[in-house]
């Protein structure tokens, strides 16, 4: 079930694609504010700029840890798009986050320190969602492998609204947008400077940033399952979902914590119960 | 078989020996070499048993009938004793209401139910061996040079060491003699002595503290023991048979009232809610008591009995009962254990939880759940032994168990910090045992009736879960302060024990693949006639993450080495700081840096959680006994 060459196509076409998706990102987004933007192309100078600096850290040990995070990242990924097992693909992706804030806790900042603890409480926060989204797919597929549930023929937005909108509220949180970037921002001027990253530079942030254009390609992909009947829907579908986010980031303002979790909790009991209830009692 | 004696009585043998021997090498020898031959021959066991299947064993019920019986009353006078010297008529009461009807069933009943086949062994049995066999006997090893620095540390404490020992191992003892008793009277006993060992080491130091919670641990088995013995009674009454084999060969209505009697019994033992205070309070206890009770002994009888009754459960209403106060409790303790600092309280809650989870599998008692059951109970022993001795090993040293004052650990007790890390990853990380049990037991619920309620339980609790483990080995890893490596000072042997442990959780995982094929999937091919198992190419997948998570440190010689770096100190906001964390704070004056973890009191704070707890355990529990008992007293 497994196709490993899949996987292998992921590694290396995920951060061209993720560096794409966060360059038109920056460039919907700056239309939204009235300005022109940066180019296309800018996510991957600036990440190339960051390997050419001067390689500078806290502790030695913290570049160890971002490495676990991007290699699982990059594995959980892999491990979706050669089919795997969700829950498997899921844990994986936990791991790895487990390696982030471990990496943030290493370096005994207090920017760092609160960025390492909010990571961790939007992790405590989207994880039911997330496996509850393994399970609506098992529920309406008979299967937790993604190769299954990718070439089932019904649509799986019909069969799971109430989860693709928990999902979509929780996308918010993982893709680590306002108003639920509590862990990190993308300006160093704001109270919690850079959060979890705020000790990490070099080629140590370029890692981070690699690692998130690979997780924005591996939720693409969970949004994708969700319409994967047809092509052409996902492909719209997709690409809608992402605008949304974008808009949505662009019109919030960050919210506390305490709202961030409880907000996505209440969001997901009440639509998974509301969505799983009917696999239950039909 | 003799070796089932053996591993009976050996122990029983051993501390009657650590009674007699005076505070002397020779003792100490005496517990190293019976902790070599205990778990020896559990793995003997292993060994000679593991293809067989289940085999019962004719032993005749007399002599050891009448010494179980007057050992039974002579504890029953103890606790009696004890009850009215320190005021606890609770106690008082439950224990002659539990004689009464004790003896009530031996003088009415048990002649008529005398049989031959009283002891047993099974893959599930050689399993509980195996973790009573080496963990136990490992913990008793670690106690050696654990208790001699206890008292040093609290001479106010009376040393009480001989009897200490003695405990330990008649533990062992009856531990091993619950996983192998056939006749549900003699399991009925060595559930007893349990609960009077667990009391008596509670109360080891005597003071206030351990004298109340002791007592509270008392009564709470107490009741779980007075619902056994009802059991019992309802066997004698209605001439079931008192075979564990025979009773669960006759399942269904027949055995279903004893079913939940001792599932009820089995959760006052496993400390699920309402009844999880009796273990957090026996952490006043030495802590290598407390990693016996909540890896190889005490719990784990109550989680053994109710997956032994699995098969009678599965598809029933109170079966339902029981497994939704474990998934209650897995979910509230997962949460509670957010708001603890205090590391013994915290392992505490998590132990609480999983075994929450257990008994939420058991209730379920399909075969999918059962297999993640077991496979729970195993990780669950290894990680949380090797918790509990690593954190009494760091409180000896740094004179705390709070998780806040453990940072830096990392630097200043390098191989101890990376032990607990093991043990914490062990528990809640993939591609470790606990996650991979927890994902089973999740492909269980998913299948199973009303699964939607436990689907989510598991799914929340993983949030909580994630979040508490993380918190707290990140704390390991931080270093305010440059610290000397004082781990010098640490005994080499409770090391070698840690260090062993800790082989154990990473060699299990490795493991668990021919554990699942030789020991589990054999038992619940034989009970249930089916089997579940993880896919192949997921289990090479699990053991890929595994090397990969073994390789990766192996990356810090590069790190470390590298010749174009440049340390700088952390960002302060861009005050003055010193390479020692001071900086210089408002008007001048020099803080040091403190860093202290997130505890969400406010919203999952204990007092709350756990009102809301008890109030739907007792709901459910009550459901449950009535279900049962009122159509049998109307029969």
């Amino acid at each position: 079930m497994i196709s490993w060459e899949y996987g292998v196509a992921f590694l290396i076409l995920a951060p061209i694609i993720g560096g794409l998706v966060a360059g038109i990102d920056r460039r919907i987004t700056a239309r939204m504010q009235g300005r022109v933007g940066p180019p296309i192309l800018q996510s991957f100078y600036d990440v190339g700029k960051l390997f050419e600096k001067e390689r500078a850290f806290v502790r030695a040990s913290q570049n160890f840890y971002i490495l676990g995070y991007l290699v699982f990242i990059i594995f959980s990924g892999a491990l979706f798009f050669a089919g795997g097992d969700l829950l498997l693909v899921i844990f994986a992706l936990t791991l790895s986050h487990v390696f982030l804030v471990v990496g943030a806790y290493s370096v005994t900042s207090p920017y760092a320190l609160i960025g390492a603890e909010r990571e961790l409480i939007q992790l405590m926060a989207v994880e039911p969602m997330i496996i509850l989204v393994s399970v609506g797919f098992y529920l309406a597929t008979g299967s937790f492998y993604v190769s299954d549930i990718f070439s089932s023929t019904q649509p799986m937005i019909l069969l799971l609204p109430g989860i693709f909108l928990g999902f979509f509220y929780a996308l918010t949180m993982k893709l680590r947008k306002s108003p639920f970037d509590i862990a990190t921002s993308h300006h160093a001027h704001q109270e919690i400077v850079k959060g979890v990253t705020t000790e990490f530079s070099g080629s140590t942030l370029g890692m981070v940033e690699i690692a998130h254009w690979y997780e924005a390609v591996l939720l693409l992909g969970i949004t994708w399952l969700f319409f994967a009947w047809n092509p052409v829907v996902a492909v719209g579908a997709v690409v809608l979902v992402y605008i949304a986010e974008i808009f949505i980031d662009n019109t919030n303002a960050r919210v506390k914590w305490g709202f961030a979790l409880q907000s996505i909790w209440v969001v997901t009991l009440v639509f998974s119960v509301a969505n799983l209830a009917f696999f239950y009692i039909g | 078989m003799e070796l089932l004696l053996f591993l009976i009585l050996f122990p029983l043998l051993t501390a009657i020996l650590c009674l007699a021997l005076p505070e002397h090498p020779v003792r100490r020898w005496v517990i190293r070499a019976s902790a070599v031959l205990i778990g020896g021959g559990s793995v003997y066991l292993l060994t000679t048993a593991y293809n067989k299947g289940s085999q019962l064993i004719e032993i005749p019920h007399e002599p050891a009938g009448t010494a179980m019986l007057v050992i039974t009353l002579a504890i029953a006078l103890l606790i009696l004793y004890l009850g009215v010297r320190y005021r606890q008529p609770v106690a008082v009461a439950l224990i002659l209401v539990q004689t009464a009807v004790l003896l009530y069933f031996e003088l009415r009943y048990a002649p008529a139910l005398a049989m031959e086949s009283n002891l047993f062994v099974d893959e599930f049995s050689i399993i509980m061996a195996m973790i009573i066999g080496v963990i136990g006997s490992l913990i008793c090893v670690y106690s050696i040079s654990y208790m001699r620095c206890y008292h040093e540390h609290h001479p106010e404490i009376e040393d009480r060491r001989r009897f200490f020992f003695f405990i330990m191992f008649a533990f062992l003892s009856a531990m091993f003699g619950i996983v192998f008793s056939n006749n549900l009277l003699w399991f009925f006993f060595f559930w007893e002595v349990t609960t009077l060992a667990s009391f008596l080491l509670i109360g080891y130091s005597r003071t206030d503290e351990a004298t109340k919670n002791a007592f509270l641990a008392l009564k709470m088995n107490l009741l779980g023991g007075v619902a056994f013995a009802v059991a019992l009674l309802y066997i004698g009454m209605i001439g079931a048979p008192l075979g564990l084999d025979r009773l669960l060969e006759a399942g269904g209505a027949v055995a279903l009232v004893p079913a939940v009697l001792i599932a009820f019994a089995g959760i006052t033992k496993s400390a699920q809610l309402p009844f999880s205070s009796w273990l957090l309070g026996a952490m006043v206890a030495p802590t290598p008591v407390s990693a016996l009770l909540h890896s190889s002994t005490m719990v784990k009888a109550g989680v053994y009995a109710i997956i032994k009754f699995a098969p009678v459960l599965a598809g029933t209403v109170p079966g339902l009962m029981v497994s939704l106060v474990g998934g209650v409790t897995f979910f509230l303790a997962s949460a509670m254990a957010i708001t603890q600092s205090n590391a013994k309280r915290l392992l505490a809650y998590s132990t609480i939880a999983n075994l929450g989870l257990v008994v939420a599998c058991g209730g379920i008692g399909t075969y999918e759940a059962v297999w993640a059951a077991i496979l729970l109970i195993i990780f669950h022993a290894v990680a949380k032994s090797l918790l509990f001795l690593s954190v009494g090993t760091v409180e000896h040293q740094i004179h705390s168990r709070d998780v806040e004052d453990m940072d830096g650990l990392i630097v200043t007790m390098p191989r101890v910090a990376a032990m607990i890390l093991i043990g914490i990853t062990g528990m809640f990380l993939a591609p470790f045992g606990m996650l991979i049990s927890k994902w089973a037991s999740l492909r269980a619920f998913i299948d199973a009736p009303g699964g939607l309620v436990f689907v989510l339980l598991i799914a929340f609790g993983s949030g909580v879960t994630l979040f508490f483990w993380t918190k707290w080995l990140g704390r390991l890893i931080t270093r305010p302060l440059v610290e000397e490596n004082v781990e010098g000072r640490v005994n080499r042997e409770e090391l070698s024990v840690l260090f062993v442990l800790s082989v154990l959780v990473i060699g299990v995982c490795l493991l668990f693949p021919w554990i699942a094929r030789v020991l589990i999937e054999p038992y619940i091919l034989t009970i249930y006639g089916h089997v579940t198992q993880l896919g192949q190419d997921n289990v090479l997948i699990m053991i890929l993450m595994l090397v990969m998570i073994l390789v990766l440190p192996l990356t810090m010689f590069y790190f470390r080495n590298g010749r174009d770096r440049r340390k700088l100190d952390v960002y302060m906001g861009g005050r003055p700081t010193t390479t020692d964390m001071h900086f210089t704070g408002s008007a001048g004056i020099e803080r040091q840096l403190a860093l202290h973890n997130y505890y969400l009191e406010g919203y999952f704070g204990e007092g709350k959680l756990m009102k809301i707890g008890v109030v739907v355990a007792v709901l459910l529990i009550l459901t449950m006994l009535e279900l049962v008992i009122v159509p049998a007293v109307i029969a």
